[in-house]
């Protein structure tokens, strides 16, 4: 009697230990990624732009080719690879202080150009690599090493909503938010993920799924409480949900 | 297949490198150089390559990279306040050991400066520019005609050995209209893919290409093979010109535009009997400091001439050595030192030194 594998470990990724903390995000969505990648037959033609922030070194989990932008670069780091070799899928893996911050410009300008690349977009609100800092997507009122008694929008202004933005421009093929603090939801976010894929696939124009992502660790919580606070606070803030499907995107 | 046109220089520039088998060139509008990226603008398309306009330098010289990273000839140019915004990427690409070549057309500086023609990014271009242990092959051409010579040389040497060419360029040499000849024109599909391009991991394992390395052990391994290829191009590729040397008595040493006036300058004063020469490096790193130190010997004195106020004069001086008198002359701020001002400046030497 044979036995057919109902789960198996996603072929594109290296089948090694991360450096990603515990309760980490960025481990689902990684899992995500490679699985869409196997799925949708990608491998041989993924060229992946790593970030500078905690998944710097994400290129060390996945089996595809890659490379590490600047801080904030990726977007312009991708628009050279893809409009170099049209036919190579490519991602712009980012977190939230090099996208939204640093890296503003380049993401805009990407998202106008249409430019046919995907943005995996991990928002957990703060720099999560450098210690926990400040970052553009950090709430009013909460505390980081740089806002120490809450972030004062009197004093450094207010978050970011970068697929709300994104979605005005034209160039912008496919923008969703979504996060993965419940089953349901990891789901939700693989099917907002292949329509991102598929936006760049079939030439349509740029695309993004921003993760609202738990840092348990630089939020001085434990994993469980880190899966609510996204529930309560965050989710409140950044409402999930697609803002930008451009006619043919599936 | 070679032809005589006549060609401004910032044309010819991007008309070279089109015929290099370049199909890719990012940038940003920055004066002197709009005409460069205006010829890509009309040429590209119609010879299926890219054109494309970044949102700021900092942008174009990280498309560049990502261009670069799949193997293929890829262009930038820009001048002074512009490439200043670049040395963040161009430091990455160094350390990453992909080829790129890019120009400056320099202009007066520091800060926004002006327009007018300058030399005074040598100290930007041959000593590092970014941050970080690296240096980038510097082609200082003087004439239309060398920019037409040494573009594809550029890309050989950027290939050669995976790093950044920069053209030091001025606006004058931009704007100079010259007969030019090309004796070359190179198809895109006659260069091969490398081997380490980023192409997706197709029946292969992947290919990886980054800048960094958080263990210290490991990232003095990538700084001192970084530096033994360096060390390489110091010995084999270093390039210059002599020029009335064989009995010079006093040796003037400049590059680019200024060694173009001090050739007119040596006509005037070889007539009045001056035993005068040139000695014009053109790699302005590798600085060639052996082949001029050669000089020491016959040499009176040496004359350094910059549009700047003595960047190239460190060099300059490292190769003399102090061993004979080192004299130093420069305009800045865009201004163009005149023939006639280097022969007043040149004469009071003469008489000076006995």
């Amino acid at each position: 009697m044979s036995v057919t594998p109902i789960y198996t470990f996603p072929k594109s990724m290296e089948n090694r230990v991360t450096n990603y903390c515990p309760g980490c995000h960025h481990g689902i969505v990684h899992k995500l990624v490679a699985e869409l990648i196997d799925e949708m037959n990608l491998f041989e033609k993924t060229i992946i732009v790593w970030p500078i922030g905690c998944s710097v070194l994400g290129y060390e989990y996945f089996k595809t080719d890659g490379c590490v932008a600047a801080h904030g670069r990726a977007p312009a780091m991708a628009t050279g690879i893809k409009r170099s070799n049209p036919n190579n899928f490519v991602l712009s893996y980012q977190g939230d202080g090099d996208l939204a911050s640093i890296g503003m410009a380049e993401i805009v300008h990407a998202a106008a150009r249409g430019e046919k690349i995907t943005v995996v977009f991990i928002n957990n609100t703060n720099y999560g690599m450098t210690g926990g800092q400040m970052a553009p997507t950090t709430l009013p009122g909460q505390k980081t090493t740089t806002s120490p008694y809450g972030r004062d929008p009197n004093l450094c202004g207010w978050p970011i909503r970068v697929s709300e933005l994104l979605s005005t421009l034209d160039g912008a093929a496919y923008i969703a938010r979504i996060a993965v603090n419940k089953p349901a939801r990891i789901t939700q976010a693989k099917k907002y993920l292949k329509k991102a894929f598929n936006a760049q696939l079939k030439g349509i124009g740029f695309s993004l799924v921003e993760f609202i992502s738990a840092c348990p660790v630089q939020w001085h919580m434990t994993p469980l409480k880190a899966l609510e606070r996204i529930e309560n606070e965050l989710i409140p803030y950044y409402p999930l949900g697609e803002f930008k499907v451009k006619e043919g995107v599936e | 297949m070679s032809e005589k046109v006549f060609m401004k220089g910032s044309e010819a520039l991007a008309e070279a490198v089109i015929r290099s088998g370049c199909r890719f060139f990012f940038g940003y509008p920055i004066t002197p150089q709009n005409e460069t990226p205006e010829y890509f603008a009309r040429k590209m398309p119609l010879v299926g390559g890219l054109y494309l306009q970044a949102e700021s330098e900092v942008a174009a010289i990280n498309m560049v990279y990502g261009t670069a990273c799949t193997g293929k000839r890829v262009f930038t140019s820009t001048s002074s306040p512009g490439f200043s915004l670049m040395q963040e990427g161009i430091s990455y690409i160094a350390c990453s050991n992909v080829p790129v070549v890019v120009a400056n057309v320099v202009r007066g500086g520091p800060g926004l400066g002006g327009i007018s023609p300058a030399q005074s990014d040598y100290l930007q271009a041959t000593k590092g520019g970014g941050h970080g242990d690296y240096k980038l092959i510097v082609l200082a051409p003087s004439t239309v005609q060398e920019i037409v010579e040494l573009v594809p040389k550029g890309f050989e040497l950027a290939e050669k050995y995976r790093t950044v060419v920069e053209f030091l360029l001025d606006g004058i040499l931009g704007q100079m209209m010259e007969a030019v000849e090309f004796n070359y024109d190179i198809k895109p599909d006659e260069l091969p893919t490398p081997s380490w391009a980023l192409t997706g991991a197709k029946g292969r394992t992947k290919n990886l290409i980054v800048s960094f390395d958080l263990n210290p052990e490991k990232l003095e391994i990538m700084n001192l093979e970084l530096n033994k290829k360096y060390k390489e191009i110091e010995e084999k590729e270093k390039m210059w010109e002599e020029y009335n040397l064989l009995d010079a008595e006093y040796i003037f040493v400049a590059f680019g535009t200024v060694a173009r006036i001090i050739k007119s300058v040596i006509e005037v004063e070889r007539k009045k009997g001056f035993k005068v020469g040139l000695f014009r490096p053109i790699t302005l790193w590798p600085f060639p400091y052996e082949e001029l130190r050669k000089f020491v010997p016959q040499a009176k004195f040496f004359f350094d001439v910059e549009m700047n106020l003595g960047q190239m004069l460190e060099d300059t001086r490292l190769s003399i050595l102090d061993r004979k008198p080192t004299f130093f002359y420069g305009r800045t701020g865009g201004v163009v030192p005149t023939t006639l001002e280097i022969i007043e400046q040149f004469e009071k030497l003469v008489k000076e030194v006995k």
